[in-house]
């Protein structure tokens, strides 16, 4: 079963880098968008989760703001 | 029943699960987060057997370490009031309730809030603790930096190469921080300093788009999009009612990591231990377990 994972992020934010780490260990592929380097993204991810912070990510069309390790793994179906 | 409740996973709280893992005790973790404030932290050099590594390479090194010893953490999960009762220690979290013989307050320190309405609302709606994560959300903005230490001037410098305008403000009649990092901010044009001025409110509709200061008792409105806070820590101890604190409500501990309540312990940045480092953390959360266990083993 193959899910489209996109990651919001910044080249800054340790979250992000966690979320990140956590999906290439469990060998999911994502997109991965910084934020910082894509205005239109940026305003995208804001519209998509209703807030402001990194990192957000979208698996399948679920919004999941923050680096939450639970809630990833029930979207994916780990 | 646990043994121990370990309360956070940042370096105290980590290197307490370990040396509990190696003494072969019952023991649960629970933690907003791993990592703690270590994962926020940029270059570390002074972390021995690590001449150069960043704050999330060091977490991930912890992690890895966990892992070697299969501990579980109930991540995500925050405490909200941990008591004695008939000598077991209750812990009830946003999700369950816990008890256990002891206890490790390791809950380190959060981003110090301004107390205004309209704060908790426009949380991540436009006001943020941490400019670094995400400064970059907010180019060609208007916005505002509330502080005047290091932290705050920071936060300013990172905005300059982003926003388009930013006010830092200031409740003290001057800057702090380092005098080279104030020349910094103070020379670009696209930075206004406000002393003298404290914060009233947060404003907006979905999203941030004003601040209210007052300034010699004249209040005005600005309009911005971006709220930057950085006005220091505050340690996460509301939760432990019981144990004494000192005045800034750190936890208070004696050298042997014991706070006023029998077999409840504290170690790192959420007691009165001066030394605020990741090393001296994790040196605490070590001795916090092997005194529980030695507690333990007096109980008996």
């Amino acid at each position: 079963m193959n899910k489209k994972v996109m990651v919001y992020s910044t080249p800054t934010c340790p979250f992000c880098t966690m979320a990140k780490r956590f999906l290439k260990e469990n060998n999911i592929d994502f997109e991965d968008i910084d934020v910082s380097a894509d205005q239109t993204k940026a305003r995208e991810m804001v519209q998509k989760s209703g807030q402001m912070a990194v990192p957000v990510l979208d698996v399948n069309g679920e919004v999941i703001v923050g680096f939450d390790r639970e809630r990833i793994k029930k979207a994916l179906g780990l | 029943m646990f043994d121990l409740i370990i309360i956070g996973a940042g370096p105290a709280g980590i290197a307490a699960s370990i040396y509990a893992a190696r003494k072969k005790m019952n023991f649960l973790v629970i933690a907003k987060n791993i990592g703690g404030q270590a994962a926020w932290s940029g270059d570390i050099e002074n972390y021995i057997g690590y001449q150069f590594i960043t704050g999330p390479e060091l977490v991930e090194k912890f992690e890895e370490h966990m892992l070697k010893y299969g501990i579980q953490t109930k991540e995500n999960e925050e405490v909200m009031e941990l008591r004695k009762k008939n000598d077991k220690i209750w812990v009830k979290s946003d999700r369950e309730v816990y008890e256990g013989k002891t206890a490790i307050i390791a809950s380190g320190k959060r981003s110090r809030e301004l107390g205004v309405p309209g704060e908790t609302e426009f949380k991540n709606r436009g006001l943020t603790y941490c400019a670094t994560c995400d400064a970059p959300l907010f180019a060609e903005k208007d916005v505002a930096v509330i502080g005047g230490g290091n932290s705050a001037l920071d936060a300013a410098l990172q905005l300059i190469q982003i926003a388009k305008h930013i006010h830092v403000i200031n409740i003290t009649s001057a800057l702090g921080g380092d005098e080279i990092m104030r020349e910094k901010v103070a020379k670009s044009e696209k930075v206004s300093i406000l002393n003298s001025t404290r914060v009233t409110a947060v404003i907006g509709d979905s999203m941030v788009t004003g601040i209210k200061i007052k300034r010699e008792d004249k209040e005005e409105t600005l309009p911005v999009e971006g709220i930057f806070v950085e006005i220091g820590l505050s340690p996460n101890s509301e939760f432990a009612k019981e144990v004494e604190k000192n005045e800034l409500g750190e936890i208070k501990v004696n050298c042997q990591t014991e706070t006023s309540v029998p077999g409840i312990f504290a170690a790192g940045d959420v007691t009165n231990v001066l030394e605020k480092q990741i090393i001296v953390a994790a040196g605490e959360g070590a001795k916090a377990a092997l005194m529980a266990f030695r507690y333990l083993a007096q109980q008996k």
